[in-house]
């Protein structure tokens, strides 16, 4: 587990991380290393693991049971699955937007407050949420009603408001597992420009099953695909196909399966 | 930065939130062995204390009269009888009515006014207190002296314990076939059945399993009972030998359990133990079978 | 559509029989579930009529005294009532954090799934131990157990009002705990049902911010599983007033008012239970008032544990 040769600019890596529930394993062998202050989207085919290892990012498959990881997760040096490792921290650290809008059922406010809240914030309150709401493109829609359930937003909005509940804690990472899947094109698009807007401050890794979305928003882009398992068993193993700038990727894939895939020939 | 951030991502155990969580946590599985204590300890004594009285004079012997003979008790065996009797008493009353009911509530009133009535006064009368049942048995069966000028008798206390299972087995009716698939109900329809035809060749069927789960709880909860029956079926010390005796007071294991218990002599104390075994050993394998029959349902809530 | 599929299918009338035992069916089980309505209504009929002799004669008095004289035909419930209303509500305050910390503790994964699952079935199977054997286990082995226990409280603090008696058997606190054992079943399963039910999106969401797992469950998981815990915990309040055998044979059944919780007291069921068979002329009535008390509270608990949970359930929606 020594300390790999990662680039000075990546913020996370994956080295040599597989994944398993149980006993069948999900995804085997990725090696991934992800820029600072880019976007990075996760792609390929339902199931062949890519809300696997992005859970894994910030330990979030720590609440399911059974979930066994090998390899390791370097996040600015650490290894985030070492012994001594606080999970708590890393995910204050890596921030988590789910596909579900899941917004606490608490008042728009509390729902950043909470977050910020638990880690200790010190500043302005009122200030904090205005600018997480602002900076989420969700302000317009929320300033005359912060007292009202989280709940009375549109779908749309209350992504909106569950990103800015992330950023208000001020993590390095922002982890976005589908975060449109469950949106209209017209809140896809204020999210992608909020990603944009992002990517200044943050590392902001996103799963998309969006080519479009994935060849607008991001610099980098990650290809996984599945294989089949020994015959008799029948189950499959996702693994990392082909990992590059989303401009190569989308210009001239190395892969077969990557031009397949991009080009709509499955998935 | 407004965040007071450790700025390393270790474990430090000396943060108050970790020493919070810890300490929450280990507080967590203290209350969990404190509330897993009684049921442990109490069947432990049971088993043992309990168990070591039961040999076949105690299962088959009646009960002497307290204090006549310090050495021996006789045994518990018209309380045996009489708990099964009355139990059948109740299941014969309650199953019918209370699945009836239930049909009524899920099959032909799903959710109208009149049915949430009913749901609500079913919810209710779980509530009421079971000695309350015993009072008002007693005020409507034994003093008026209705059955045929008995007073005291075993279907007095059938009939209270009936009472009881009565909300429960239309619940669960209810909640059963209402998690039967509409699907089934429309194919039914399609070849022409007859509501009735439906429900019974059908519907019922289908529930069947959930419906024998909760009947089987009720059957369990109603003979551990002993409030409704200290005062309609009173207690007695000898077999019943003829269907007359129905209509006198018989005996139960719960019911012998409390009169002896609270005698000063020790051989009695040891019959209220032997029957404490028995009522602890039927009433758990009940339970146990009813979860298991449980897990077996197509359309149990566990499976959903 | 299925008006014209059935017609298809019409080449077999129905047969007049047929219909008969259609209609009849229904009304048969119209019948049976009116019977809920029946018992109900009759139970409080009776109970009520029953005690007009002496809701008449005492009126309201009958809450405030102590007195139960057969010979002088003087009667008053405070004692029982009292008792009802302490015990029970004793036996909650020391029975929520158990019932509620046993519920986290097996739907968190502290501990392996298949340990929580025993945990779980044996709280439930508690259920089914009759309170009878309750009682007897009571008499026989745990009051003995902490008498020395209750002792020392008496001796530390015996100046005050509520441990100013001996523990010298049968008491208050012996059923206070015995009720905790009962109830314990009803609020950790169903505070288990409704942690369960909270959607894991929250859960997620609470974690994906850096929140702890004690920050999560105080401010996430249960503010979402109140309706349920709250529900909970008023049936169970309703059933440990309720509660009849395992009390009446381990309080004591003593109608003389004492601040001290190890003296011996009374409850309504416990009154009923250790004097309705002897009783005759007015003491029934009286007795059946306090039945009518005992109902009335019940029914409101009741009523109010199913108000509670749709009320909150619908904020969380
Ligand atoms: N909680 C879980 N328990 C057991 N197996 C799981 C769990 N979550 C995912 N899996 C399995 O792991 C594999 C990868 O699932 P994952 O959800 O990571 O795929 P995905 O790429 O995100 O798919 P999708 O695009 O549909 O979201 C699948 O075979 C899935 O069945
Ligand atoms: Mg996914």
């Amino acid at each position: 587990m020594s300390k790999k040769n990662i680039k000075s600019t990546s913020s996370v890596s994956l080295d040599n991380v597989s994944i398993a529930y149980g006993n069948s394993v999900a995804v085997k062998n990725v090696f991934c290393d992800i820029e600072k202050n880019h976007v990075t989207s996760f792609i390929g085919p339902s199931g062949c693991g890519k809300s696997t290892v992005i859970r894994a990012i910030n330990r979030m498959n720590d609440l399911i049971e059974g979930c066994k990881l090998s390899g390791s997760v370097i996040f600015e040096g650490i290894d985030i699955y070492a012994e001594d490792i606080d999970p708590v921290e890393v995910r204050r650290r890596i921030g988590m937007v789910f596909q579900q809008p899941n917004p606490f059922p608490k008042s728009i406010y509390e729902n950043i407050a909470f977050g910020a809240r638990v880690n200790g914030y010190k500043g302005n309150m009122d200030q904090l949420v205005e600018e997480s709401l602002i900076k989420a493109a969700v302000w317009d829609e929320c300033k005359d009603k912060l007292n009202e359930s989280g709940y009375s937003l549109s779908g749309g909005q209350q992504q909106r408001l569950c990103i800015a509940r992330t950023i208000a804690i001020e993590p390095d990472v922002i982890l976005m597992d589908e975060p449109c899947s469950a949106l209209d094109p017209l809140s896809t698009l204020k999210i992608e420009e909020t990603i944009h807007e992002l990517k200044k401050n943050f590392t902001i890794i996103i799963v998309t099953h969006n080519m479009q979305q994935a060849n607008r928003v991001s610099d980098y882009t990650a290809f996984f695909n599945t294989e089949k398992k020994d015959k008799d068993l029948g189950g499959k193993i996702g693994f990392l196909v082909e990992f590059d700038k989303t401009k190569n990727m989308f210009n001239s894939p190395k892969q077969k399966s990557t031009q397949d895939y991009i080009s709509g020939k499955f998935g | 930065m407004n965040y007071t951030s450790q700025k390393h991502l270790t474990y430090n155990p000396s943060l108050t939130r970790n020493i919070g969580n810890k300490a929450l946590t280990i507080i967590s599985a203290l209350f969990s062995i404190i509330s897993v204590l009684p049921l442990i300890l109490v069947i432990i004594y049971v088993l043992i204390k309990g168990g070591s009285y039961i040999n076949i004079e105690t299962l088959i012997l009646e009960p002497e009269p307290p204090g006549d003979d310090l050495l021996t008790a006789g045994g518990i065996g018209p309380a045996i009888t009489g708990t099964f009797i009355m139990t059948v008493i109740a299941s014969i009353i309650s199953i019918p009515v209370g699945v009836g009911g239930g049909i009524y509530l899920a099959e032909y009133s799903k959710s109208g006014r009149f049915a949430k009535f009913i749901r609500f006064g079913s919810n209710v009368l779980a509530g009421v207190p079971s000695i309350i049942a015993g009072v008002f048995i007693y005020a409507i069966i034994v003093s008026t002296k209705i059955l045929f000028g008995s007073m005291f008798s075993g279907i007095a206390g059938g009939i209270s314990l009936s009472i009881l299972m009565l909300p429960t087995i239309i619940k669960t009716t209810d909640e059963a076939l209402k998690l039967v698939p509409n699907d089934m109900r429309r194919a039914a329809f399609g070849i022409g059945a007859s509501k009735f035809t439906m429900i019974t060749n059908i519907t019922l069927p289908a529930a069947f399993t959930s419906i024998s789960t909760g009947v089987l709880l009720a059957l369990a909860r109603a003979a551990g009972e002993t409030a409704p029956l200290i005062f309609t079926a009173l207690f007695s010390r000898y077999y019943i030998t003829s269907f007359d005796d129905l209509f006198y007071e018989m005996g139960s294991l719960s019911v012998l359990i409390y009169n002896f218990a609270l005698e000063p002599y020790e051989a009695q104390n040891q019959l209220a133990w032997a029957a404490s075994f028995i009522l602890v050993v039927v009433l758990l394998s009940l339970n146990i079978l009813s979860r298991w029959i449980g897990t077996l349902g197509a359309f149990s809530k566990h499976k959903v | 559509m299925d008006k014209a599929s059935t017609s298809k299918f019409s080449l077999r009338t129905r047969t007049t029989s047929e219909k008969l035992i259609d209609v009849g069916f229904k009304n048969i089980v119209v019948a049976m579930a009116s019977m809920v309505a029946v018992v109900l209504f009759s139970i409080f009929a009776v109970v009520y009529y029953e005690s007009t002799e002496s809701i008449s004669r005492y009126g309201l008095r009958f809450l405030f005294s102590s007195a139960w004289n057969p010979v002088t035909d003087e009667y008053g419930a405070f004692t029982a009532i009292y008792g009802t209303l302490f015990t029970s509500i004793a036996s909650l305050v020391i029975a929520i954090p158990l019932g509620v910390g046993t519920a986290i503790f097996i739907t968190e994964n502290i501990i392996p799934k298949y340990l929580r699952n025993v945990i779980g079935l044996m709280v439930e199977l508690l259920a089914a131990i009759p309170s009878v054997v309750l009682g007897l286990w009571a008499v026989f082995i745990m009051e003995p157990f902490i008498r020395p226990f209750l002792n020392t409280i008496y001796e530390i603090f015996g100046f005050i009002p509520f441990f100013s008696t001996q523990p010298l058997g049968a008491g208050m606190m012996p059923a206070i705990l015995i009720l905790v054992v009962m109830i314990l079943p009803i609020i950790t399963s169903i505070s288990k049902d409704s942690l369960k039910q909270v959607p894991s999106k929250l859960r997620q969401a609470a974690y994906g911010i850096g929140a702890s797992r004690w920050t999560t469950i105080f401010q996430v998981i249960i503010p979402a599983a109140i309706s349920g815990i709250t529900g909970g915990v008023l049936l169970a309040l309703g059933r440990a007033m309720g509660e009849t055998m395992a009390v009446t044979m381990i309080i004591g059944n003593s109608n003389n008012f004492s601040w001290s919780i190890f003296a011996p007291s009374y409850t309504i069921s416990s009154m009923l239970a250790n004097q309705f068979g002897e009783a005759d002329g007015s003491q029934v009535s009286s007795l059946m008032y306090a039945a009518l008390i005992l109902m009335v509270l019940t029914l409101l608990v009741n009523v109010f544990a199913q108000w509670i949970v749709k009320k909150l359930s619908l904020k969380y929606q």
